[in-house]
């Protein structure tokens, strides 16, 4: 899956590493749509049954945690990106 | 002036109306919420800068959320406003909050919890797949972030927000595959009745659905949803329409929601008892047409205290706000809280028509296919529930909730039975053939939300 941008497009663009790997996302973008404007999923369930890309948007299903260095575990939903922060999925 | 502490969690229309009627009076409340600036979800803001308008992002509801939003800058600076701040235990006169990495417990003489509402679910096979999200996601991906789910979406519940979102993803051009409402036209006409005590609100829902049929949207009313297919992501629904007749609609993303259900963990560690609502069909926190619970000092306003919608919750909110300033002594205006009162007194059966209208499905809940995940925290299946429902060791069957969290974890999860709540009930009272109110309700548990065990402790 991948989120498709429809409004508010021209945004600065804001570098961030997903995984490791250099990516680009737009000012105003929360880890989420940074995230899934980039790779499918944001995290794998721990119990085997596949990849999770969230699913509330709204900060109470915990289904976008992912690591930041220096935030430790947070929703990626509500988390703004900012540039240069290193985002690892789960 | 020194008055009561009075702190307001939540700042939606519930929240926002509250602090206004305090500020007003003369008092400083602290005023909390997670998000960076007030307007809830449904006044939800867009990025900065944006290049769309008010009507574009909020339709008919312009003029409400630009007030909104106004009230907001007004009261900033009047109150101690702590945005991004998560609210995530009360006890007796203290709030724990966690903001920025650090606790802070609020002492408080009064409590106004606005903690609004999320949405209600019912699982189906596939539904954990990426692509799949609430119709709330869709909606605040469109609205905050200019982003839709997908390319092609289908829209699958039921609920005034079924409608809207699928009418609003058409407008900001995505490609709209089907609206699926479970909820079949002759229970929505039999209701009608009752929503045209909303003349206002009926015709904006019958433009919604006028503006998806003209479009040439497929729309299935009184179907039910069959599976999601994929292999990485969503890639298809299976769906059945009224008849029976079992069709399969490619689609890249799906939105998923089954009208909505109160945020009230905290109403619940403060120990405000809860009633089964029969024609809501939740568990609601106990209070009076004021917000004022039988625990002293604990008032509850807007949708975390029974769903009413953002009208009614910028009444209560304002009307919750009163009792305070009543019970503490410091202000009353028998005028505004008599005009507030007639307002309130007349929303209940408008809801109840909605609710008719829009009933949550409990029967396609009760009958998931038992390999279905259920708990998306933490795996477990309906099937496991069911399990636990005969389970006849030394302990017996899960007769209720709780018990059936102990046995299979459902509900453990980091969302807390959240999500899983509601399904997870009808599935364990169709199992032991008694009442869903029997099998009872998820309790809270601090920290409502996770938070890092070794954040720091301010001062």
């Amino acid at each position: 899956m991948r989120l498709v941008r429809l409004a508010d497009t021209d945004r600065p663009r804001l570098a961030f590493t997903l995984d490791g790997a250099p990516a680009e996302a737009l000012a105003g973008d929360t880890l989420l749509t940074a995230i899934l404007t980039n790779a499918g999923h944001v995290r794998a369930s721990e119990f085997g049954d596949g990849t999770r890309a969230g699913f509330c948007w709204m900060g109470v299903c915990q289904d976008c945690l992912v690591w930041v260095d220096g935030l430790g575990r947070v929703r990626a939903c509500t988390t703004p990106l900012v540039p240069g922060i290193a985002v690892r999925r789960t | 002036m020194t008055g009561p502490t009075v702190v307001v969690v939540g700042a939606g229309p519930a929240g926002t109306r509250a602090v206004e009627v305090l500020v007003r009076a003369g008092l400083r409340p602290v005023w909390i919420d997670e998000a960076p600036a007030n307007g809830g979800r449904i006044y939800q803001r867009p990025v900065a800068g944006t290049t769309r308008s008010s009507r574009d992002l909020y339709g008919t509801e312009a003029a409400k959320a630009e007030s909104m939003h106004a009230a907001g800058e007004r009261l900033y600076a009047a109150c101690d406003w702590r945005p991004g701040t998560l609210a995530w235990n009360i006890r007796p006169g203290m709030l724990d909050t966690f903001h920025a990495g650090r606790h802070e417990a609020v002492a408080f003489d009064r409590a106004i919890l606005c903690t609004g509402a999320m949405e209600r679910i019912v699982p189906v096979p596939g539904w954990t797949l990426p692509g799949v999200f609430t119709l709330g996601a869709a909606q605040i991906a469109l609205k905050a972030q200019g982003v839709a789910i997908g390319s092609r979406v289908a829209f699958i519940g039921t609920g005034p927000l079924l409608w809207l979102t699928a009418a609003q993803y058409l407008k900001a051009g995505a490609t709209v595959a089907l609206v699926l409402d479970t909820t079949p036209l002759r229970t929505k006409a039999r209701a009608a009745a009752g929503l045209f005590a909303d003349p206002v609100t009926f015709a904006k829902g019958l433009a919604l659905v006028a503006r998806l049929r003209l479009a040439g949207v497929r729309v299935l009313e009184g179907g039910v949803p069959v599976a999601f297919e994929g292999t990485d992501a969503v890639e298809a629904v299976r769906v059945r329409d009224r008849r029976g007749r079992e069709q399969r609609i490619a689609c890249d993303a799906v939105g998923l929601g089954f009208g909505l259900k109160p945020e009230s963990q905290l109403a619940d560690l403060a120990g405000v008892p809860f009633r089964f609502d029969a024609i809501e069909r939740n568990w609601i926190p106990e209070r009076d047409s004021a917000g004022r619970t039988p625990v002293q000092g604990v008032y509850l306003a807007g949708d975390g205290a029974g769903i009413g919608g953002a009208d009614a919750a910028e009444l209560a909110g304002a009307r919750a706000a009163w009792a305070v300033l009543e019970d503490a002594g410091v202000a009353s205006d028998a005028a505004e809280i008599a005009r507030l009162d007639r307002a309130l007194a007349r929303l209940p059966h408008v809801r109840a028509a909605l609710e008719r209208a829009f009933p949550y499905p409990s029967a396609l809940a009760a009958r998931v296919p038992d390999a279905t995940i259920v708990c998306r925290c933490e795996a477990i299946t309906a099937g496991e529930l069911r399990a636990a429902a005969r389970a006849r060791h030394v302990t017996g069957g899960a007769a209720e909730v709780n018990r059936a969290k102990a046995f299979t974890r459902i509900g453990m999860g980091r969302c807390q039975g959240r999500v899983c709540g509601p399904p997870a009930a009808e599935i364990l009272a169709d199992a032991l053939g008694c009442d869903i109110a029997a099998v009872g309700r998820l309790r809270g548990q601090p920290p409502v939300k996770p938070i890092p065990i070794l954040a720091e402790a301010a001062e």
